[in-house]
């Protein structure tokens, strides 16, 4: 096998997306994604059996379309990795199914490896495969809302914090769906809330208060933790308050200071983790990472103490496949051993496991 | 040809002209997506064989719980491609069917469902006919249905329906609790249909019958109008 530079297939599967990606080392060959967000688009949200459903019926095209735009085969392959959690079950057990079958089939090592993780692989691309020191990853999407400290990023990678109820993206869209716009309901926000004022209401932000954050040497139970239903909540109160009172509703101005609350909070806790964990360097990944707020407030933020933020591609942010490949291949060359066949998905593995260990 | 079957059990078989080589099947009904590759793998090896050596993979539709028949649909899928294999789609019923018909056409019985789980206190069946020829199987009289027991027509019914929900039943044959569809059943069930001249359906769309149940959220229903 080729090590330096191994040619790995990625898979992913644990949400909406169908992704597959193939890197050689650090290179992206092709990302090939299916999505099936058009269809949740009706119900304001992902529907897990819809999802699995479109896994299904997408993934041998999407393979067969990957390898037809990297110009190699399967028996090319070096190794094969796949997202084995976290994420929705029904979702990752097609994924894990089918990458497991293809393993098989061209007998080749096959990575169970973790999602959250993989979005930090997307750093690894187009480097000589080294990620910067004391880095460290906001991860923002509708299915998820993390910070970590990556100290290596085949073994060490610690949760410094993450949503206690809903993830970002999922209070992004529950609100679109309140102010009657599009989904998904990010974009949607984003757009309404140019012409808002983000301080015409004053919207809660979660786990700020003293008892939940605490000092730095005597951290809060929720220091880092982030909370969006409270705040779902109080936008759908100000929005029924004017229905009730017959008047239209400030879509703008609401968006705005919806938006306003979430990216402060993100931001400024975001940044504490960092300064408290000696992080110089802050990669973003997942969708909501595209959001132009979010981006704009933690540049700004982290800018104030010297921390470099990373935004990779759009392509790259959201779930796909190539970051999988690209964790991947880092694993093969760093010599860890592959995960085998005996194992299954698991829709709660934790951000310390970034790859499962062989019989497990 | 390969079989594999996740609608209830998981189980994969090798057979060749109707004639089983090789099985393994699961105990349980909830470990499909970890059981069934490394099952491929050992009942090849245990015979010698690879995937150079198979002419077609064969997987059971369903209907079954969604996510384990998945799995299933997903492994035969992706092993068909890989090995550059048709893989032929077959209702998964219809192996229990096959398994069954000869003690009910020994019993007397032309026509017969075979029950399976389809949790929510329902049912998944299929009505058959015993066709009293050489293979002595059975043919599908319609296609698979979900619903209550109380709606499964009035036939002798077999398979794991019969333990489930025995006094709703119209007819249960007792001592057909454990008749899961299987790899092997499947494999064999194909065979008789070649044999009488049907070719195999290249078909492996899963056999849900039911919806994604999913439902607009009032919520947003009323927001949105
Ligand atoms: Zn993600």
């Amino acid at each position: 096998m080729n090590t330096a530079e191994p040619l790995v297939m990625g898979i992913e599967s644990s949400c909406d997306e169908t992704g597959v990606g193939i890197v050689r080392g650090t290179r992206l060959l092709t990302n090939t994604v299916s999505s099936s967000m058009a269809e949740h688009a009706r119900f304001g949200g992902v529907i897990p059996e819809i999802a699995s459903r479109a896994h299904l019926e997408a993934f041998v095209p999407a393979v067969r379309e990957a390898l037809d735009a990297a110009g190699v085969t399967l028996a090319d392959l070096d190794a094969i990795a796949v997202t084995s959690g976290p994420g929705l079950a029904g979702a990752l057990m097609v994924g894990v199914a089918a990458a497991k079958a293809l393993a098989l089939a061209v007998d080749k090592p096959l990575y169970a490896v973790n999602h959250l993780v993989a979005h930090v692989g997307v750093g690894l691309l187009d480097t000589d495969g080294t990620l910067p020191e004391h880095l460290g990853a906001l991860l923002v999407s509708g299915g998820h809302t993390e910070v970590l400290a990556v100290g290596d990023i085949t073994g060490d990678v610690r949760l410094l914090g993450a949503t206690i109820d809903d993830a970002a993206g999922e209070a992004y869209d529950k609100v679109a769906r309140l102010l009657g716009l599009a989904y998904p309901g990010g974009p949607a926000i984003d757009r309404a809330a140019k012409d808002g004022d983000p301080g015409a209401f004053r919207f809660p932000r979660g786990l700020t208060a003293g008892k939940y954050m605490g000092s730095a040497e005597h951290p809060g139970t929720h220091r880092y933790d982030m909370s969006f239903s409270g705040l779902k909540t109080a936008v759908a109160r100000v929005v029924e308050a004017f229905e009730a009172a017959g008047t239209p509703v400030p879509v703008a101005d609401v968006a705005a200071s919806f938006q306003e609350s979430v990216v402060d909070v993100v931001s400024r806790k975001t940044v504490l983790a960092c300064t408290e964990h000696g992080i110089t360097t802050l990669l973003m990944g997942g969708g909501v990472a595209a959001n132009s707020r979010l981006r704009e407030l933690v540049t700004a933020r982290c800018a104030e103490h010297g921390i470099r933020v990373v935004v990779p591609p759009l392509s790259l942010c959201t779930d796909n496949g190539a970051m999988v490949a690209a964790l991947g291949a880092r694993l093969v060359s760093s010599g860890v051993a592959p995960t085998g066949l005996s194992f299954t998905a698991n829709p709660g593995l934790p951000v310390s496991t970034v790859s499962v260990p062989a019989g497990v | 040809m390969l079989s594999l079957d996740s609608s209830s059990i998981a189980s994969v078989a090798l057979a060749r002209d109707g004639e089983v080589l090789r099985e393994s099947a699961t105990a349980d009904t909830r470990s499909h997506a970890e059981a069934l590759a490394p099952a491929v793998r050992d009942v090849l090896s245990a015979e010698g064989l690879t995937g150079a050596d198979l002419d077609a993979v064969l997987v059971g539709t369903g209907p079954g719980p969604f996510t384990g028949l998945r799995a299933g649909l997903a492994t035969a899928r992706a092993l068909g491609f890989a090995w550059g294999l048709p893989v032929h789609g077959l209702c998964s019923l219809d192996a229990a069917a096959h398994r069954i018909a000869p003690r009910l056409a020994e019993a007397g019985h032309e026509e017969f469902a075979v029950v399976i789980d389809a949790r929510r206190k329902e049912l998944y069946w299929r009505p058959y006919r015993v066709l009293e020829d050489t293979a002595a199987t059975a043919v599908a009289l319609s296609e698979p249905r979900v619903g209550a027991p109380e709606d499964v027509p009035a036939l002798p019914s077999c398979g794991p329906g019969t333990a489930l929900y025995p006094q709703r039943l119209a007819h249960p044959v007792p001592g057909t609790g454990d008749l899961h569809p299987t790899a092997a059943d499947l494999a064999r069930a194909a065979w008789a249909l070649t044999s009488r001249g049907t070719p195999l359906s290249t078909d492996t769309s899963p056999l849900y019958l039911r919806e994604s149940d999913a439902k607009v959220p009032a919520f947003a229903k009323r927001t949105t109008a």
